[in-house]
């Protein structure tokens, strides 16, 4: 056989995507998109008060309106659960968290603005509105709890009346006595308040949901724009609405952008798929953009206290960080992990302190639910650290980079064991920053601000080293801390007799490429070309199972499930072509799509192998089963560790307080990459919400509750003026408990830009003495201190 | 109130009685199924639903479905010919310029009305003119650098 032509579409090539063509040429299949044979349309009644009782609903008019079909009330849903939480935290002293109940639809009370009353369903979407605005509640209005620190006053009023206080949990983590021995005893302190800054995440696609049941089979269909549509199946599934998991499919199709919004089971989801077998006609309801401000979890929120005490040389001694963390009127899926699990464990960053404590008090107040929102968690941490260790340096007159080499863990520590409980596998955290120094120019900053200052311009440098954790597990250390799911990813490997091949994954793309670079290991692997691959997601019916996409973990936790399944198809490959070859497996190879024996001139091409599986008149059928289909789930032995060093340059305008960004440089260390071309991309997206968070982005309650910043008129997202080109640099230190060698790239961007654009303007500000100013850093704000300050 | 509205949408005479107070882009995603065209917001400032309407780019969520009587629609679905990608999509996928693709259309639509005003644009007038359009997926760099490469390619061809 010929040799073969080198396929150009394996692992590390920047291989063009497989799904653009489709979304290029508007062919994408979003939601919202779909349109079933006799579809309804539903439309929410949302509450307009922060706090209120319901004393009764009159849907008497709605229902006399035209095209109406059914307005329900929670006395529809009575039979049902409330929506579930996914991890269960405990308090320091022991007792487990407070858990009110989230109902689908207001029960005699509503916690937020936009917290659904009621649904109405009609034969269009136009009179579905006409029709919510005659259903008449009849509320009694209260005075809202809005600020977290009001919240906890031991004489507030409570978000949910059968809690005795606002405080969900009141979690630590660290040595407590040692930390504060440590601060005691510290040559110098440095000590921060901050706000980590609440957003919306806003993915360009408006959730929706679509409700389907067959009356035939009685099984229900719910296409919904979620990240993970096993989960959803099971959390509704199983604690919502009672429906076994052969009756309940469910499809996540083209979902556009998720960035954590869309991991959580929302009320919605539970609303169409109730209200389709009510009516006996599926039933859609789309989010108006207006409506996902509302609705859709937001993230961060943390105020946060942090000190950090060093000896005379700048050695970091010990962290102490104190944080309350909104958690919005009811929790969401995952809440209660994001500012513990993922933010306390995170708390050593990149640094050998010795000694941490951290104390977290979630706490309910009457804004929307706060959960994941790109990062969870390792942003907030970063931000804290990296905030503080740069005042540190002002503070102590040492400069910000040589502090943080002193402090850095050593590339020969690892494994290394972090006093907040995580082992890092491995990392270089000196490449990474040197990298960055050098590929920004460190050296000739001083003239670069000079040149600035000509111009009327301030100029300033921020760098920040971050590391996250991505692929959260094992399931089993997961469970013990709260996780109510497993946390391993499933994967299966069809080959088709004619030598194609199919991937049903349990990981769900939704911007990330996974039809792409899933396609990539495959191809790599099993040396065929990619146009030969299908990637398969977001489909419960299609797919066995899943844990879907969020935490950076599809490459790592999904890929590594591939690559076990795909190892299995070629141990069974080589079984195969020993008996076809009239050799042993053991001596057989196999590469670049050929099954041979070593030393021989005896091959076999992997697409015979496949067709001798399918077609097995010459095969071990007393040994082997026929047929070339594997799957593996894989359960990660440890977190990921990406981490990386970014650079931000920026000029303030002195009259005007405007920032612009000059240069931007992330250098990550991803572990082995699969295709730089779309983890370039990922850092690219990151950092603009980084950025966005740093600048621009910020939600805003007034004291009654009412979200100020409910529109894209108010919400300010950075658009394509408002940031500079990012460059991008790598280096590898390959993870060393999963097959691929891969860490996760979704999220980092996200993490490390926030306190390197914010340590720039404080650098730039110099002059001013400023020592922090809380994002969004505006111009306004600047232009204040600035001026405040005698300019 | 029922309206009889009729015009032309990618080379094709269409007609249609609707709704007096239906948007063009629920005309255009309900009614013709060409979904291509998102909504993005309620505000009129995301730009996903980027239409052209006789030869100008315009959001369609702006306009009523009866405004666009006798005119000339281009939408997403008309951009390509058959599978072969006009070379402004080309430059998108070459670029890597998407990665959910919700806000795509709307994107490949204004960079056309962007070229076709500009033919060879430099960044930073691409990042201006691009005001109308969100992305929350690319930080706009790789949607940037399509524009001027399919631009390029526009020119070349
Ligand atoms: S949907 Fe038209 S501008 Fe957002
Ligand atoms: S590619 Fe997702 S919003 Fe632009």
């Amino acid at each position: 056989m010929a040799a073969a032509e080198p396929l150009n579409t394996g692992i590390g090539e920047s291989v063009t995507r497989v799904e653009d063509s489709r979304f290029l040429r508007g062919h994408g299949n979003y939601v919202d998109d779909i349109i079933l044979p006799s579809q309804t349309y539903a439309v929410m009644v949302r509450s307009p008060y922060a706090r209120a009782t319901v004393n009764g609903i009159d849907t008497s008019a709605a229902m006399g309106s035209g095209g109406v079909l059914a307005v329900l009330t929670a006395d529809d849903f009575s039979a049902f659960g409330g929506l579930p939480c996914g991890w269960q935290v405990h308090s320091k002293n022991g007792d487990p968290m407070t858990e009110p109940k989230h109902p689908i639809l207001a029960e005699g009370a509503v916690r937020h603005v936009g917290d659904p009353v009621a649904v109405v369903i009609a034969e269009s979407k136009a009179e579905a509105r006409r029709a919510a605005a005659l259903v008449d509640v009849n509320y009694t209005e209260m005075s809202p709890l809005i600020d977290m620190q009001g919240a906890v006053a031991g004489s507030a009023e409570l978000v949910h009346s059968d809690t005795p206080s606002n405080v969900c949990f009141d979690w630590e983590l660290g040595d407590e006595a040692a930390t504060e021995a440590a601060i005691a005893g510290a040559a110098h302190v440095t000590r921060l308040e901050l706000v980590n800054n609440r957003l919306v995440p806003n993915a360009m696609e408006p959730r929706a949901a679509i409700g389907d049941y067959n009356t035939a089979n009685g099984e229900h269909t719910l296409y919904t724009t979620s990240q993970n549509p096993h989960v959803i199946r099971l959390l509704m599934g199983a604690f919502v609405l009672s429906l076994p998991e052969h009756k309940l499919r469910v499809i996540a199709p083209d979902v556009g952008g998720g960035f954590g919004s869309k991991i959580f089971h929302y009320a919605e989801e539970a609303i169409v798929t109730v209200a389709s077998k009510l009516i006996g006609r599926p039933v859609k309801w789309t989010a108006d953009r207006s409506e996902s401000f509302i609705s859709d979890a937001h993230g961060r929120d943390h105020l946060t206290t942090v000190e950090l005490a060093m000896d005379a040389n700048g050695k970091f001694l010990a962290l102490r960080a104190t944080t309350l963390a909104n958690m919005g009127a009811y929790l969401s899926t995952f809440a209660p992990s994001v500012p513990t699990y993922l933010h306390g464990t995170l708390l050593a960053g990149t640094y050998t302190t010795p000694a941490i404590y951290t104390n977290v008090k979630g706490v309910f107040t009457n804004t929307v639910a706060v959960d994941a929102y790109r990062g969870a968690g390792r942003p907030e941490a970063s931000y804290l650290l990296e905030r503080v260790v740069d005042l540190a340096a002002i503070e102590t007159g040492i400069d910000p980079v040589e502090l943080r080499r002193r402090n850095f863990i050593q590339p020969d520590a690892f494994p290394y064991d972090t006093p907040v409980a995580l082992t890092y596998d491995i990392g270089n955290y000196q490449a990474t920053l040197d990298m960055a120094l050098e590929k920004t120019d460190a050296a000739g900053f001083e003239g670069r601000k000079a040149a600035s200052a000509a111009r009327g311009k301030l100029r300033g440098r921020g760098i920040a080293c971050y590391i996250e954790a991505c692929g959260i597990a094992p399931s089993n250390i997961a469970g013990a801390l709260g996780a109510r799911a497993g946390l391993y990813e499933a994967a299966t490997v069809r080959v088709n007799p004619t030598g194609s091949v199919a991937v049903l994954t349990g990981s769900h793309s939704h911007g990330q490429g996974h039809e792409t670079t899933f396609a990539q290991v495959v191809s790599d692997t099993l040396g065929i070309p990619i146009e030969n691959v299908d990637i398969v997601h977001g489909d419960t019916g299609k797919i066995p199972f899943g844990m879907g996409t969020y935490g950076s973990r599809s490459i790592a936790v999904g890929g590594a499930a591939l690559a076990n399944a795909l190892d299995k198809i070629v141990l069974k490959g080589r079984q195969i072509a020993a008996h076809l070859m009239e050799a042993s497996a053991d001596d057989v190879v196999f590469k670049d799509g050929q099954f041979s024996i070593e030393g021989t001139d005896k091959s076999v091409g992997f697409g015979d192998v496949a067709l001798t599986a399918y077609v097995p008149h010459n095969f071990p059928l007393e040994t082997l089963e026929p047929g070339l289909e594997e799957t593996a789930f894989y359960d990660p032995k440890n977190f990921t560790y990406p981490s990386g060093a970014y650079v931000c340059e920026l000029e303030i305008d002195k009259e005007t307080g405007v920032i612009d960004i000059v240069d931007f440089h992330a250098s990550d260390d991803f572990g082995n990459i699969i295709n730089p071309m779309i983890v370039e991309g990922q850092v690219h997206g990151g950092v603009a919400q980084g950025v966005g968070q740093a600048l621009m982005e910020g939600a805003v309650y007034d004291d009654n509750g009412q979200l100020m910043t409910g529109s894209y008129m108010d919400y300010c997202m950075p658009r394509a003026d408002d940031l500079p080109n990012v460059t991008v640099s790598n280096h590898v230190t390959a993870c060393t408990h999963n097959p691929l060698g891969v860490k996760g790239c979704g999220e980092a961007g996200a993490i490390g830009s926030p306190p390197a654009v914010v340590n720039a303007v404080i650098n730039a500000l110099g002059d001013y003495g400023v020592k922090h100013i809380d994002m969004p850093v505006t111009a306004h704000k600047v232009w204040s201190i600035m001026n405040a300050n005698g300019n | 109130m029922s309206v009889n509205v009729s015009m032309t949408v990618n080379g094709k005479p269409v007609s249609a009685e609707v709704e007096d107070e239906m948007l063009l882009v629920n005309f255009l995603r309900d009614h013709l199924r060409l979904t291509g065209t998102h909504v993005g917001c309620d505000t009129s400032q995301c730009g996903a639903c980027t239409i052209h309407v006789d030869g100008v780019a315009v959001k369609s969520c702006t306009m009523l479905a009866v405004q666009a009587e006798g005119s000339n629609v281009a939408t997403i679905e008309g951009v390509s010919d058959g599978e072969t990608l006009h070379p402004m999509q080309q430059a998108f996928k070459d670029n890597h310029g998407l990665q959910c693709g919700f806000c795509t259309p709307g994107m490949v639509m204004s960079a056309l009305d962007i070229v076709k005003n500009n033919p060879s644009p430099t960044e930073q007038e691409v990042r201006e003119a691009l005001e109308g359009n969100l992305c929350r997926c690319t930080g706009y760099t790789n949607i940037v650098r399509s524009i001027i490469a399919g631009a390029k390619e526009m020119e070349a061809s």
